[in-house]
């Protein structure tokens, strides 16, 4: 046994190697960076070849670690939660078709949207597909319970869902770890993975039958458990939700805890008979209020974030889950008067700055016109002084955006994408403006890294060109510039020239990141 | 006994060493510790903040509730006001003196250090300065950190200092000892 602070994307991380990794597939996002980065730098990962290069999207990375899995060995798919819905399809899908080596996908949620554009709750994309869902409490249960999501995942040969949030996620506590144990050998599946309707149909009907077994192992959970501390309160305390609980109550409450899912009816049936009421504390979305709601009927007092006894939007805080609790806590001083926001902005120096230098100066000289963002660092020019973005949805909505703009008749419309969020989700929705010769102008801004979640390798670097091209662009709509400010004016002359051309334009501005480029210069200096 | 610590300041300006710092001296002392940190969009230029918890018990919440925290240690003296409703009655506020402005509506600075000296307990100092006398210029944190020592209560500054000899010993042992005299200066006041 081996003490060490470990965030809890590093417990997750060296939970997993322990467990028997041999990949991880991942796409970078916050809050679940971290875990790759880990397995990344691991002497451990690196004597055994832990496959940890980072993938171009969610959903190329969840595939390939099925195919990982398909040959029997064991693999870890991370992302962000709203990567869930980049490789949705085949997530669903891999709890159809089975695994063979134990595969665990881990989706960090950012409930209060610290870093992220929605607070969706990635509990429901496992009762969506059926699976079981692991939700530690803190650090130490995260490394444990990893060798427990793959042994389950073995058992049961289905994929196993792991679910985190950024407060765990981005939070520092000692954890206790063991030995490493062996990775699984090669073993190619000889089941037929292929989803055609009539194996489809058997392979669904197997997927329900083990669904006993899935509630079966969350009941018997050493995860799950409940104390008993007197009077006719029940608390249901998920995942981090159990530790607000016991930060305001201490020994006092009869607490259901729940770390592990699908929801163990028998034993909630059990709890609510023991108490009045029930209180349910779950950090996200209301999905075990409203699956006990459920079980119980509408004769069962219920409360939660549905009734408003905890806040419907947000995190857990220890605040608000003792104010639920009739436990007040409350400030000593006032909110200060001699207080400004100070919201994130880009570097200076950075070479968006000067791409948006570029896009204020033609904003104010086309008023139709309009700037359709992404995701990265760059959506930080819709604030000040900027003010430049129309939107940003998802990742690579910007160029289709503007296409079904263009199409209603809106111009000029401009896309504004980074290099790696173009390889992500960007390429495909360039090819269908080049296939029409929809009249876009888009700006891919590559500064040679995945920004903002801290420099990690883009999929597509010095591809930029080559890509555009083998999409079918026509070259001489096709321009490289450098983004400084001394060259803001001939950018923006450039981005007139293409406005006016009625067909599809990429202009790339390139400059590698001011960050990634002052640490490759210290690692310069080392050697 | 416990310690509820906000590290807080701007991006860049160096809260998570002195988090990692006081997580090597409690892991050594064996004193429990969580410490829940921000990371993505709010370390650019944006205002930063780490709760940090300290006990001889189990420590459960990763956040620290409101009127909570015994001590804000903050690099900036705007960041410190941010973080008043965690501030507990008898809470203890050590900061920079130096405004660090990169927004246009920063406050009227006369104000803004009538309301932080309003405060009972507050120590402040331009750490920057300090850092410089020091021969150190990038230590300010350190600095930051010894004024802060003689409030940690649950660790001593002389477990301090060794946390420091560790962090800092793979970048040699010039850089341990600058450390260690800005870490001296901060708790010299």
């Amino acid at each position: 046994m081996k003490k060490q602070l470990l965030l809890g994307d590093e417990a997750i991380a060296l939970g997993a190697l322990h467990a028997g990794l041999s990949g991880v597939y991942a796409y970078p996002g916050t809050p679940s960076t971290e875990i790759t980065e880990f397995i990344q730098s691991s002497p451990l990962g690196r004597e055994r070849g832990v496959h940890s290069r980072w993938c171009a999207n969610e959903k190329t990375a969840m595939e390939a670690a099925l195919g990982m899995s398909y040959a029997g060995k064991r693999a870890l798919v991370c992302m962000k939660h709203v990567g869930m819905n980049v490789c949705a399809d085949a997530f669903v899908n891999s709890a159809i078709t089975g695994v063979n080596g134990g595969l665990v996908v881990l989706a960090a949620d950012d409930p209060s949207m610290h870093s992220s554009q929605n607070e969706q709750d990635s509990r429901f994309y496992g009762k969506f597909a059926l699976i079981p869902v692991f939700e530690p409490s803190n650090q130490q249960e995260a490394y444990d319970m990893m060798a427990k999501a793959f042994d389950l995942s073995e058992e049961l040969k289905e994929p196993v869902l792991f679910r985190v949030v950024t407060r765990l996620a981005h939070s520092r506590a000692a954890v206790e770890t063991g030995e490493a144990r062996e990775e699984n050998a090669m073993n190619a599946s000889t089941d037929q993975w292929v989803l055609l309707p009539g194996i489809a149909r058997r392979k669904y009907a197997a997927l329900l039958d083990k669904q006993p077994r899935m509630e079966e192992a969350a009941a018997s959970s050493i995860y799950n458990k409940v104390e008993k501390n007197g009077g006719k309160l029940g608390i249901i305390a998920c995942g981090i939700g159990y530790n607000y609980v016991k930060e305001a109550m201490g020994n006092d409450g009869n607490v259901l805890k729940i770390s592990q899912y699908p929801l163990p009816e028998k034993e909630i049936r059990m709890f609510a008979a023991e108490n009045d009421s029930i209180l349910v504390v779950e950090d996200g979305q209301p999905v075990v209020e409203q699956d006990v709601k459920g079980m119980l009927g509408a004769g069962y007092p219920i409360k939660g974030r549905l009734t408003g006894d905890l806040p419907r939007t947000g995190e857990l805080n220890p605040d608000n889950v003792a104010a639920a609790l009739g436990r007040e806590t409350g400030p000593a001083f006032e909110v200060a008067k001699n207080l400004a926001g100070r919201p994130p902005q880009l570097c200076q120096g950075c070479g968006h700055r000067d791409v948006y230098g570029a896009l204020v100066k033609i904003i104010e000289e086309y008023p139709d016109a309009r700037v359709f963002g992404d995701i990265g660092c760059y959506t930080l020019g819709a604030l000040p002084p900027f003010k430049a973005l129309a939107s940003c949805v998802d990742m690579g909505a910007s160029i289709t955006m503007a296409k079904g703009a263009a199409d209603a008749g809106l111009r000029p419309a401009i896309a504004v994408i980074g290099d790696s969020t173009f390889t992500h989700s960007g390429m495909t929705g360039l090819l269908d403006a080049i296939n029409e010769n929809t009249p876009i102008t888009v700006i891919i801004s590559d500064n040679l890294t995945t920004g903002m979640t801290g420099g990690q390798d883009s999929a597509g670097t010095n591809k930029y060109e080559a890509i555009c091209l083998g999409l079918g662009m026509d070259p001489a709509h096709l321009h490289v510039v450098t983004p400084l400010p001394k060259n803001i004016p001939d950018i923006a002359q450039l981005i007139r020239d293409e406005i006016a051309y009625e067909g599809v334009s990429v202009i790339i501005p390139r400059r590698e990141c001011i960050q990634t480029a002052a640490r490759h210069a210290r690692e310069a200096k080392k050697k | 006994m416990k310690k509820d610590i906000i590290l807080c300041g701007v991006g860049g300006q160096g809260i998570l060493s002195i988090a990692t710092i006081i997580g090597e001296a409690a892991t050594k002392a064996g004193v429990n510790l969580k410490q829940a940190e921000v990371h993505g969009m709010s370390q650019r230029g944006g205002d930063v903040q780490s709760n940090l918890r300290l006990s001889t018990e189990t420590i459960y919440s990763d956040l620290i509730p409101q009127g909570g925290c015994d001590l804000i240690i903050s690099m900036e003296p705007m960041e410190a006001l941010r973080y008043l409703p965690y501030l507990s009655k008898n809470g203890v506020v050590v900061t920079s003196n130096k405004p660090f402005v990169n927004i246009p509506n920063y406050p009227d600075q006369e104000a803004l250090f009538a309301e932080l000296n309003s405060l009972p307990n507050v120590v402040q100092l331009d750490i920057e300065e300090v850092a410089k006398d020091a021969g150190n210029a990038r230590g300010a944190n350190v600095v930051l950190l010894g004024m802060a020592a003689k409030y940690l209560d649950i660790l001593s500054p002389e477990q301090l200092r060794e946390a420091i000899a560790t962090i800092f010993a793979r970048k040699g042992e010039a850089v341990v000892e600058a450390n260690l005299k800005c870490f001296d200066k901060g708790v010299e006041g």
